[in-house]
């Protein structure tokens, strides 16, 4: 399968490309869907919201500050946001978002994105750490143990889906989804769905998880962890967690509704592909901002009930499976 | 030529034993360990020629031991593990020349180190049932003399010691029991025949045999509820033999359960190999859970081999049971995942260790709330502990990883087997592989960030010093082996290939594709972790590359110190640091109802107004809630049996002569 993958289809340079340009996408689109998600967010509170592309400007102005670290830190605090972004990029490229065919379609599997984003996760952790504050260590641990728990839901949720598809290589799960169109509307597939959501709102640190507008000291997760970091750095940060966001929509866009993704690796094909990819990113993330407009942020300690819940359901959605092959 | 290098292998530590017996002061250690380091790298020579050309060797001499004689074989599943310890000795050799700089060990230790190396040697190459016997009762006395090594300064090594010489020996004496059974039923006492006869065994026979024999190897490999020893006796240790009784010494519980369930007794029945699993799955929740709550740095390296025993433990059991239902392909790919999974962890845990040990050395503590800031103040040991600490969180590119990602596509393809209990387990499987994941992390985020980064929380952490080159040599050995592990995880295929064949009873046929990355052909499956890493590294170059070009005036580009915020306070001191006690408390909390902590408040009022504490002292301990519950109980009934039996023998000789006149009474009865 792997093979056949491989060796037809377009040239190396072609499925290259069309990993940069994955890569592209999830740069820019992440801070887009992020602005997105604030306008969303201030139109149904009634106001008029920061413009979407708000999210991209903060970017370059970051960029362009003078870069300062705290005393104290060592080479990790330099490492830990670039390591963050290219995690990010990496899990990006070998996902199908935009085409099937990415640059390496052999080792393009499902375990691969989600260590990288645990690479991510651990870098920021230990960044945290490193400046030796309250905040930042309170930051990392409360983060660490929320990926704790979320890791088991994710793991088991992906599971479910390559046991359907007997691989958890990635475009092989979505070409085989593509082919049958039966299985999207499979319990299996809904169970997995609904773990995934709870998911992916705890891995972007969005409400009832933790809030990404807040820096109150009690209720701080994800801010507290990257308080240090300034600059040059924060850029790096934001831009590593836009894009984190971006591919886990695009990654739970394209493995549940995977209709758009190019197969062939044409040009104008790539092209349809963004576009899908938009807008179904698009549809995922303001659909998570109502959500968070409608729901209140849940106490520290609640969290766990609410990934346990997402476990639970990513293990029924396995047995499920057996069950009813 | 294999049978030349493994003897030289197993004769040098001996000899280096002897050396470290008898010369004087620092003498005697650079001997010892030079030697051992020789042996070992003759052991790796010899275990690689029989793992690459696939020929075992047999040897047999009716010298040394009377009656029986001494059998010796080593076929590629015992290779694989000399050869593991081989690696994991070198290291711990040549780190154990810097480790005793501080003050020269007594002639005991440094002849123990070698003694130990040279039993985890032999081991797997026992061939018959009492050289195995042997063989594994003076690795448990060598090992036990080895961890006693530092009791005169800390008594707690004795406690410790004497935990782990209960729990040994009630395992020796299970596998004792279990090898002396199966050699009376088999008729003869050597592997080799007890295999070939194995079909005439009756079930139950075999089934009692294989229960006695598990009960004294997972003993050994630390397998929940058996693991009671582990974060005992590995923190108390000498690093050296901690590197060793992690990394090489728990594998040989793993290797005597494929040896006696697969090799000997041929398989047999699917319950079995459910068992495993089910200590596997036991074993990596509870293991990782401590090791995430632990707050000394050793101890919670002893909790994370628990928990990594347990993961090859579920790859072990999920292999059996496959093999039992047909499934070869996937049994061995399983196996062939779970033995990987293994020599990673010697790699890592081994690493770690001694990574510990340099900081116990530079700081005098190991506990990580008095620790912080090492990584500018050892620089070298930071980057290696932390190889290690990443590739146990299973960061791609590294070893834990790729071996991880393996098990994980072994158990995902196991469900095709269409049978459901097996699916079950292999679904628990899957979820304690998954719930492990997280909690390692954040257990070694813990010791890599409140250990290293940060500020020294104590005068002893300040005043660390990077430790000497053999040490930071040990190290390097291992962290080395992690990295290629981890960027060409293909290289170690062939040979996990002919172990995980000659660990299967009928053999297993090749599941993988030759190649650099890891490729399950038919199985479709696949990850080139070398191309991740040149991703990655391309990544990183252009994100900073994408910085360093951003229009900014030139004095703004190279980084400025400042203070870091502190709500507004100017003063940072490292006492507003979160600790690793603090660190763990979150997850402590969601998970107490299995960890149990003991909290023990006290306020001291103010006398004026007992509305103002004068002083507040919080106490918190995690202790082991299965110690306490399983073994507690029994030590206290043995200790009043004990006091009960005491009472017997009063002195009065009038007594004795009516015991022995009783006794002989009965011993006549008896005969009559």
């Amino acid at each position: 399968m792997t093979a056949t993958l491989a060796a037809a289809g377009p040239g190396l340079w072609a499925r290259i490309g069309a990993s940069v340009l994955q890569v592209a996408a999830v740069a820019v689109g992440g801070p887009l869907l992020l602005g997105l998600m604030a306008k969303v967010r201030a139109r149904t509170e009634g106001r008029v919201g920061p413009p979407i592309t708000q999210g991209l400007f903060d970017l370059r102005k970051l960029v362009r500050k003078e870069a300062i670290r705290a005393e104290h830190t060592s080479a990790v605090a330099a490492m830990a946001p670039l390591v963050l972004v290219a995690s990010a990029a990496v899990a990006a490229a070998v996902t199908p978002l935009v085409t099937t065919r990415p640059a390496v379609t052999g080792g393009a599997d499902v375990f691969v994105v989600v260590y990288l984003l645990l690479m991510g996760s651990v870098a920021l952790a230990l960044g945290g750490l490193d400046a030796g504050t309250a905040f930042g260590g309170m930051g990392s641990s409360r983060a660490m143990t929320i990926g704790a728990i979320s890791e088991p839901a994710l793991l088991v949720g992906i599971l479910a889906l390559a046991v359907q598809a007997h691989t958890s290589n990635l475009p092989g799960i979505v070409t085989a989804s593509l082919a049958h169109p039966g299985w999207l509307a499979s319990p299996q597939r809904l169970l997995a769905l609904a773990a995934l959501v709870v998911v992916v709102i705890a891995e972007t640190g969005r409400i009832p998880i933790d809030n990404p507008s807040t820096h109150l000291e009690l209720t701080m997760i994800h801010e507290a962890m990257i308080l240090e970091q300034a600059g040059p750095d924060l850029a790096l940060v934001t831009m590593g967690e836009a894009m984190r966001l971006g591919l886990l929509l695009g990654l739970v866009a394209n493995l549940f509704f995977p209709w758009g993704v190019d197969g062939s690796g044409g040009g104008l094909a790539v092209l349809i592909g963004l576009v899908v990819l938009g807008a179904k990113a698009t549809a995922l993330a303001a659909l998570i901002a109502l959500v968070e407009v409608s729901t209140a942020k849940l106490r520290l300690f609640r969290v766990p009930e609410l990934l346990a819940g997402g476990f639970v359901l990513a293990v029924v959605a396995v047995t499920t499976g057996l069950v009813t092959r | 030529m294999s049978t030349t290098a493994y003897l030289i292998g197993l004769g040098a530590p001996c000899a280096a034993a002897l050396l470290g017996a008898v010369l004087p002061g620092r003498r005697r250690l650079l001997g010892a360990a030079l030697l051992s380091a020789l042996g070992c790298l003759a052991a790796l020579v010899g275990a690689g020629e029989v793992l690459v050309s696939g020929h075992p060797f047999v040897l047999h001499t009716a010298a040394v031991l009377p009656l029986t004689g001494v059998d010796l074989s080593l076929d590629p599943l015992g290779a694989l593990f000399v050869a593991t310890t081989a690696v994991v000795g070198l290291a711990a050799s040549c780190y154990s020349v810097g480790y005793g700089s501080h003050a020269t060990p007594s002639r005991t230790t440094t002849a123990m180190l070698p003694a130990f190396l040279a039993t985890l040697l032999l081991v797997p190459a026992a061939a018959s049932v009492a050289t195995f016997l042997v063989a594994w009762e003076l690795m448990a006395l060598t090992s036990l003399l080895a961890l006693l090594s530092e009791h005169r300064r800390r008594p707690e090594t004795r406690d410790a010691a004497q935990w782990y010489a209960a729990m040994t020996h009630i395992g020796a004496a299970a596998i004792l029991l279990g090898l002396v059974l199966l050699a009376t039923h088999a008729g003869s006492q050597s592997f080799a025949a007890i295999a070939a006869h194995h079909r005439r065994l009756s079930t139950p026979l075999t089934s009692v045999v294989f229960v006695l024999t598990l009960l004294g190897f997972a003993s050994k490999a630390g397998a929940v509820p058996l693991h009671v020893w582990l974060p005992r006796a590995h923190p108390e240790a000498p690093s050296p033999v901690s590197a060793l009784m992690s990394g090489a010494m728990v594998n040989l519980g793993i290797y005597g359960i494929l040896r006696v369930g697969e090799d000997l007794l041929g398989g047999g029945e699917l319950w079995w190999w459910l068992l495993v699993a089910t200590l596997g799955v036991a074993s990596a929740f509870f293991g990782a859970l401590h090791a995430a709550a632990s707050t000394d740095a050793k101890r919670l390296l002893a909790y994370s081999t628990v928990d990594n025993v347990g993961l090859v433990l579920i790859g072990v059991g999920a292999a059996g049971a496959l093999a039992v239902g047909g499934e070869r392909v996937l049994a061995g790919l399983v196996l062939l995942a779970a033995l990987f999974h293994l020599v990673n962890h010697a790699l890592f845990k081994g690493g770690l260790f001694l990574g510990a040990g340099a900081l116990q050395h530079a700081t005098g503590t190991r506990d990580l709330d008095r620790l912080g800031g090492l990584a500018r103040k050892m620089p070298a040991t930071a980057v290696f502990f932390g190889i290690g600490a990443l590739s146990i969180s299973a960061v791609p590119g590294l070893n834990g990883f790729a071996s991880e990602w393996l098990l994980l596509e072994g158990l995902l393809h196991g469900f095709a087997s269409h049978s459901a209990v097996t699916e079950a387990a292999l679904l628990a499987g899957v979820a304690a592989l998954a719930i492990t994941g997280g909690l390692t992390a954040t257990a070694f985020v813990k010791a890599l960030g409140v250990g290293f980064l940060g500020q020294p929380r104590t005068e002893g952490a300040r005043a660390a010093r990077e430790v000497g080159p053999s040490m930071l040599a040990g190290m390097a050995i291992l962290a080395v082996g992690c990295v290629v592990l981890g960027v060409v995880p293909g290289v170690m295929l062939p040979v996990l290939d002919r172990a995980a064949s000659a660990g299967l009873a009928g053999g297993a046929p090749h599941a993988l594709r030759p190649g650099l990355g890891l490729d399950l052909a038919s199985l479709r499956g696949a990850i080139q972790p070398g191309l991740l890493v040149v991703g990655l590294l391309a990544a990183l170059v252009v994100a900073w590359g994408a910085l360093r070009l951003a229009p900014r005036s030139a004095e703004l580009r190279l980084p400025r110190r400042a203070e870091a915020w502190g709500c507004g306070r100017e003063l940072q001191t490292a006492r507003m640091e979160i600790t690793a006690t603090s660190f763990a408390e979150p997850l402590q909390r969601v998970f107490a109802d299995v960890l149990r902590p003991d909290h023990d408040l006290e306020v001291t009022h103010a006398a004026e107004s007992r509305y103002f504490p004068e002083a507040i002292s919080f106490h918190q301990r995690v202790d082991d809630a299965i110690e306490r519950v399983v073994y507690r109980p029994v030590i206290t009934a043995v200790a009043w049996w004990g006091r009960l039996a005491r009472r017997v023998p009063n002195g009065s000789v009038h007594r004795y002569l009516a015991f022995g006149f009783a006794a002989l009474v009965l011993v006549l009865v008896v005969l009559a």
